[in-house]
């Protein structure tokens, strides 16, 4: 199956998800400089650029672990730019992190059910109240996160504490974690690195299978192969700006991206 | 065994077994959720002051003495006392983890400076008496009396710990755990941190505030100097020695350390002189601080360490075991 | 307002100062509420009186009043013998509970709780030795010297505020100009930062024990001096000490010294309006009010 490379099938409002001039200032560094993008409904966008580009706050912006300084990020057409990262979730953003974040003692299964969201059983009365409903929606959780961990093949690790799982596992945790709140849209924050290879091609195909579920789907990656084969459309960021966006194999070509990546290297 | 003895023991477990209330509180509060309430002695106070204004006859020489039954007092000494650890919470939750501390610690100095002055409410330095005792009746007998006795905390302590396992092994409980272990993760699940925060500290807060009340209708009368920060200091010491983030642990040391405190009372009284007996008192706090601190560097995780809780519905999956290593509370 | 009010408030307001600038340290480079340094007033003050009466014994001349002040040379003396000896305390503190706790890479809320154990010793340990009875520096009674506009001070409250004030100025130009300074501030910055950049971060450690513990012993003899000593002096003092750190703004120096007065102050007028008896919930309303408007203090950095 080919990933959806040029279906702008927008939203009433425009595109599914829209950042236009963020930029946010770190003290005296300005990480994201009036920086613009946007994924549409079913895309799936690859963002590259050197190390520090500011890729990773840019997704924290997206994602609402950070506020911006300035600029506008709007969801399905609505201004989301103040709000807080739990209410992002709710519309349908879902994000991993470069490095993973599994709840480390907590078993592989219950790291799943954790994403799950509006559970009765997540407010204190309900518990002791309505108790069958709590367990009711408990079990439906259950059944959603095993298909899930099923969907990433981590079915036979389910009751060990995510702590003894490999650093491509955890990857794979974080996506079934994040799936669990059904999102529209994912940022995954480089889902290669650090991955063996045999895992990498699970992470490759299961990727796919999401973007043709119609999942929309921002992917940071520095593995350039990876990004060919998943991406329609490349954006590549530098100090912060916009360097240049088009078709991977133009943009692998381009001069100054190029220069870019080869002015990381020299420094 | 002697009537006497009987009614000894039952009586020190009774005692033991208020204590043990109020390290579940702290346990809700530290153990689960990482909040440092340094002011337990404050919100103890609040339960014990207000189902004693509930429940006692009309003074006319103070405001109330409204003459409710106990229980109503229980349920309001838990409501307000939850309430001022509500409006603490939420002053501080969200600022740095200390600040909670520093607040609470203010709590407790405002609390005992409003019971030894608001004479008109608190009775001043006094205190309230005739609080009523359940079973007053059979005050005569003393065995029966002080079983019963006995027999209430334990259903209280029971019922308490039945009910905050249900809440640890509900998704509730799963979240509070996921927000300690990685807050930015919680977050961006969709977990408000401070919401499942405030409302574990406002739990914590409920249950000592019944502790307060359950101890005073025991004893029978209050007064400002039951709540100074040495109460603060032992209920910690319980909690820590019997393994904080475990709810049998925090029974446990409410039991150990209440054993400890009273016996190490006679042993230290005997090595003094009658007039040196405050010195004696002092050394013994001395020691009981030396011994906290010891348990910090050395077994910081205390008799029974950490439960691993898993959600109940997954309960069967796997034999529970101790958590190998104490997942550090969020400190910033 | 009564002007005599203005005099108490600022004499208890220096004393919160000093005692604050110790937590302030503390607080933003050890990045803890120590709880236990209310004990280091305390100590302060009952190790200048053991080392003053000492010095009395051996010579009585050191004993007859200087000046106008109530008290002989062997207090000045003796202060110098408890900032070191209360220096000494904090750095025995330091190596056999904080410093361990630092090497087990313990959280910052065992630290604090710690702290509390480590003030509840202390305390009882002053309370045992000495037990709990007031003691005084100097039973001589003072005259108020008429100051103009109605204002009262005696000569051991002038010297008082005029020490607290070169103090002060002394930490400041400490923090701001020198090596160890500068090492301080990298530290309170950024730790690990500090420590790559080849800052001694355990020399920065042990200068803010050394400094706090000796501010906190001053505030100590000072309030022995126009007060009175007793083994609670410090701990009732503790809750004042965290609203002036916090509303100077944590890490800020000048601000613990601002924001000492201001809760001085507030507690002097505290006292006259509603009564003595309630002068320490005045620090807790201070502290509601500064969590709620301005979490950063006066002169912190939001955060």
């Amino acid at each position: 199956m080919q990933p959806v490379a040029d279906a702008p099938s927008d939203t009433p409002h425009g595109p599914l998800v829209e950042a236009r001039d963020l930029v946010k200032q770190f003290g005296g560094l300005r990480a994201v400089d009036h920086m613009s993008i946007a994924l549409h409904r079913g895309e799936m966008v690859g963002l590259i650029g050197p190390n520090g580009a500011g890729k990773t706050t840019l997704f924290n912006l997206i994602a609402g672990s950070l506020n911006p300084t300035s600029g506008s990020i709007r969801i399905g057409g609505v201004e989301v730019a103040q709000e807080r990262p739990e209410r992002r979730i709710a519309r349908g953003i879902g994000r991993t992190f470069q490095i993973p974040r599994p709840f480390a003692e907590m078993t592989v299964l219950e790291n799943v059910l954790t994403g799950s969201q509006g559970q009765s059983g997540e407010r204190i009365w309900t518990n002791f109240l309505q108790p069958g409903r709590v367990a009711a929606e408990e079990r439906q959780a259950v059944e959603k996160a095993r298909a899930l961990l099923d969907f990433v093949k981590l079915s036979g690790l389910e009751a060990e504490p995510a702590r003894v799982l490999s650093g491509g596992q955890r990857k794979l945790l974080e996506l079934a974690r994040v799936l669990m709140a059904d999102p529209e849209t994912i940022l995954l924050d480089e889902p290669a690195a650090g991955v063996n290879p045999t895992l990498l091609e699970l992470i490759i195909d299961r990727v796919l299978e999401l973007n043709g579920q119609g999942k929309s789907i921002l992917l940071i990656e520095h593995n350039m192969d990876m990004v060919a084969r998943l991406c329609g459309r490349v954006v590549v960021m530098a100090a912060g700006k916009l360097l240049t966006e088009g078709a991977p194999d133009d943009v692998s070509r381009n001069r100054t991206v190029i220069e870019a990546y080869l002015g990381e290297v020299a420094a | 065994m002697s009537v006497e003895l009987v009614a000894y023991v039952a009586f020190f477990l009774t005692m033991a077994l208020t204590y043990a209330v109020m390290c579940l509180g702290l346990n809700v509060q530290w153990g689960q959720t990482g909040l440092f309430n340094v002011g337990v002695a404050g919100f103890v106070a609040i339960g014990a002051y207000v189902s004693a204004l509930l429940t006692t006859p009309d003074a006319p020489d103070r405001f109330g003495g409204f003459g409710l039954p106990i229980l109503v007092g229980w349920l309001g000494a838990a409501l307000a006392t939850g309430l001022a650890s509500f409006l603490v919470g939420w002053l501080t939750i969200r600022l740095r983890a200390d600040y909670l501390a520093i607040a609470t610690f203010g709590v407790a100095v405002t609390v005992q400076l409003v019971a030894l002055n608001l004479q008109s409410v608190t009775g001043g330095p006094f205190g309230i008496g005739f609080i009523p005792r359940p079973f007053a009746n059979l005050a005569g007998d003393p065995l029966a009396f002080s079983l019963l006795n006995l027999g209430v905390l334990i259903v209280v302590v029971v019922l308490l710990y039945l009910a905050l396992e249900h809440l640890l092994r509900s998704p509730w409980g799963r979240v509070l755990r996921a927000i300690r272990e990685d807050e930015t993760a919680a977050l961006a699940l969709g977990k408000n941190a401070t919401r499942f925060r405030l409302q574990a500290f406002a739990i914590g807060g409920a249950i000592m505030g019944l502790a307060g009340a359950t101890q005073a209708h025991f004893v029978g009368f209050i007064a400002p100097d039951n709540y100074v920060p040495l109460l603060t200091f032992q209920v910690w010491a319980m909690l820590i020695v019997g393994g904080s983030g475990n709810n049998r642990g925090a029974i446990l040391g409410a039991v150990l350390v209440w054993g400890i405190w009273a016996a190490s009372a006679g042993a230290i009284a005997s090595l003094f002189p009658p007039d040196q007996q405050a010195r004696a008192a002092a050394l013994r706090i001395v020691l009981i601080g030396v011994g906290l601190c010891a348990i910090l560097l050395l077994r910081p995780r205390g008799i029974l360490g950490e439960e691993r809780v898993v959600s109940r519905h997954l309960a069967r999956l796997k034999p529970s075991h101790r958590v190998a290593s104490r997942p550090t509370p969020p400190d910033s | 307002m009564n002007p005599q009010l203005i005099m108490d408030g600022l004499i208890a307001g220096a004393m919160i100062g000093l005692g604050a600038i110790g937590i302030t340290l503390t607080y933003s480079i050890l990045r803890f509420a120590n709880f236990a340094h209310g004990e280091m007033i305390s100590w302060g003050a009952y190790l200048a009186l053991a080392a003053s009466s000492l010095f009395g014994t051996l010579s009585g001349a050191l004993l007859k009043p200087i000046g106008p002040f109530s008290f002989g040379w062997s207090l000045p003396l003796a202060v110098l013998v408890a900032v070191a000896l209360t220096a000494g305390l904090a750095l025995l503190v330091d190596t056999l509970l904080f410093g361990l706790l630092r090497k087990h890479r313990s959280a910052i809320i065992i630290m604090v709780m710690a702290s509390f154990g480590a003030s509840l010793a202390l305390r009882s340990l002053l309370e045992f030795i000495f037990t709990s009875k007031p003691v005084y520096f100097s039973k001589a009674l003072q005259i108020a010297l008429p100051l103009g506009g109605g204002l009262r001070a005696t000569p051991d409250q002038m010297l008082a505020l005029a020490i607290a004030a070169l103090l002060v100025i002394a930490v400041h130009i400490l923090l701001t100009r020198t090596a160890i300074g500068r090492s301080m501030r990298a530290v309170s910055e950024n730790q690990q930062l500090a420590g790559v950049a080849g800052i001694d971060v355990r020399k920065v450690i042990r200068t803010v024990w050394v400094l706090g513990a000796g501010l906190a012993c001053i505030a100590g003899v000072m309030a022995g001096l126009l007060v009175q000593i007793r083994p609670y002096m410090g701990f009732d003092l503790l809750l004042p000490l965290f609203a002036a750190a916090i509303l100077g703004g944590i890490g800020s120096v000048p601000g613990a010294m601002l924001a000492g007065l201001i809760v001085g102050l507030a507690e002097a007028l505290g006292v006259q309006l509603i009564g003595a008896e309630w002068r320490a919930a005045v620090a807790f309303i201070i502290l509601v009010f500064v969590l709620l408007l301005r979490p950063q203090g006066l002169f912190g950095r939001a955060e």
